[in-house]
């Protein structure tokens, strides 16, 4: 690791030491973020507005991450989730509101941001989309190291070391030097979550990323997801997977028209939801024929 | 001296003219051309209307004048505002000037048939737009835009004969000089078009190995 990720991880506060620290973490389980759990909040937005031209499409979502937690986003398509997951992490520039992550300075959106800010939140964060995005014109271990090394300057056989690792974890060892279109959709998806995982994020952002597989394949995903939680990591995951909300969620947040109509634990929301509008969203997923 | 005698004799000739008159100028035209293609392009995508019109003029002019009108233009018209260049530089200036137009469309429909995911994807993993460009879209576009771009250097490799009208020695000119000397115009040129023919399947098979290589990565 180059002297300015050593400054960066440090700035990041002690927290990250191992997440950010590759070699402390040799020998350990490649999954884990090696972040100590402890209750600071790693994200914090308020007031994240944003239109596209008449079409208002967040008013004003609040939303806050402990270390460590699960933040589940459900809701009708259109109603802003993937919006809200894509203004943190820089794909969108919200037109007002502040996000801070790990620490980082407070971002106020209500002026125009600069480059460095901007990268300053990518860095934090990861993102895995519905639609994989893998480099289709590099191998799987290629797609996985570009950032570390292009990016991070991380020595190549370092980061190639790390990203074999990763992949042995969730199952692909076999498949290092495959291209992308010679795997299934599982596999697909679950080289992009190695993808986002070899950037050593504080926040992993999913993006409805069971949405686009065949039915069958959508466990394995699920499945690794819900290990990468269970390993501490911090997540806000966009799904409209009901069933896997419920298991891996510390938080579930339903938003409809661009608010976030309701919050609360799992067993709370998805039993005895308090409005009238999550009841009803809830009743077409699950009995869409009553 | 019979016919065929004649066309014999006229092979190394004319196969000397392609090989150091029209294959270097081809080439040289069509490096120059693809860089200046490729900036032309990321102007033309450029969101800067100021930037994209300048892009989307110079288009406008190399596709809608005739390139023999362009060559003419900077060797014969250039010295009147005291600017002199040599047959050869002014023949490289307008076929780059010519293939930057062209391949530039090219390129730029190349690029932008690259999902905006990857774009994306380049972000998030930290890239700047300008390394998500080399690294993750031309590598892309690349691939796409061979076919369309080996068709530019093919119709270049001939279009090289036009630079016979400014004194540029290429095989064509050779064709001029020994069909005049020898009155056999139909032989020779028939010649010279079947060398020219011989380029371009070279180039033809030239143009598959590059495409069976980027086509690796892809569903078949």
């Amino acid at each position: 690791m180059s002297p300015t990720d050593h400054e960066r991880s440090a700035n990041d506060g002690a927290a990250n030491g191992g997440a950010a620290n590759g070699s402390d973490a040799a020998g350990a389980d490649p999954l884990a973020p090696g972040q100590t759990p402890d209750d600071s909040v790693l994200l914090e937005a308020r007031g994240i507005r944003k239109s596209f031209g008449d079409n208002e499409v967040l008013r004003s979502i609040d939303l806050e991450v402990r270390r460590g937690e699960v933040v589940v986003l459900i809701g009708p398509s259109g109603s802003g989730k993937t919006t809200v997951l894509r203004s943190l992490n820089g794909l969108e520039t919200p037109d007002g509101g502040t996000v801070s992550i790990a620490g980082g300075p407070s971002l106020d959106f209500s002026t125009p941001i600069s480059k460095a800010e901007r990268f300053a939140l990518r860095d934090r964060s990861a993102m895995v989309f519905q639609q994989h995005n893998l480099f289709p014109h590099m191998t799987v271990l290629q797609n996985v190291i570009e950032g570390p090394v292009r990016v991070q300057k991380v020595p190549k056989a370092r980061a190639e070391a790390e990203a074999s690792a990763l992949l042995d974890r969730v199952g692909l060892a076999e498949k290092h030097d495959a291209y992308p279109f010679e795997l299934s959709g599982g596999q697909q998806q679950r080289v992009g979550i190695v993808r986002a995982l070899a950037l050593k994020p504080q926040l992993l952002l999913f993006d409805e990323p069971t949405s686009a597989l065949d039915p069958e394949l959508v466990g394995e995903v699920l499945q690794v997801i819900k290990e990468l939680a269970d390993e501490g990591w911090t997540m806000v995951v966009v799904t409209h997977e009901l069933g896997f909300a419920r298991q891996a969620a510390d938080e579930v947040l339903f938003m409809d028209g661009g608010v976030v109509v309701e919050r609360g634990a799992p067993g709370q929301l998805f039993t005895a939801p308090r409005e009238e509008r999550t009841r009803r969203f809830l009743q077409r997923i699950l009995r869409p024929l009553d | 001296m019979t016919d065929w005698q004649l066309v014999l004799d006229s092979f190394w000739p004319l196969l000397w003219g392609g090989l150091s008159g029209t294959i270097p100028l081809a080439l040289a035209s069509f490096a120059l051309g693809l860089l200046l293609a490729l900036g032309v392009a990321l102007m033309r995508i450029s969101r800067n209307r100021v930037v994209s019109g300048i892009a989307r003029f110079y288009i406008s002019v190399i596709r809608g004048t005739p390139l023999l009108v362009q060559l003419f233009v900077i060797f014969y018209g250039m010295p009147s505002i005291g600017i002199t260049i040599d047959p050869w530089p002014s023949a490289i200036i307008a076929f780059s000037l010519n293939v930057g137009g062209y391949a530039a469309e090219v390129i730029r429909a190349a690029i932008l048939s690259v999902p905006k995911g990857q774009w994306e994807a380049g972000y998030t993993i930290g890239m700047s737009p300008g390394t998500t460009l080399t690294r993750l879209i031309l590598p892309q576009a690349a691939r796409v835009s061979v076919p369309p771009l080996s068709n530019t250097f093919i119709s270049l490799v001939k279009d090289t004969s036009l630079a016979s009208l400014i004194l540029v020695t290429e095989m064509f000119r050779v064709a001029q000089e020994i069909a005049a000397f020898s009155r056999e115009f139909l032989l020779v040129y028939i010649e010279a078009a079947l060398i020219y023919w011989l380029f371009c399947l070279v180039l033809s098979s030239g143009q598959n190995l590059i495409e069976k290589r980027l086509d690796r990565y892809v569903a078949h």
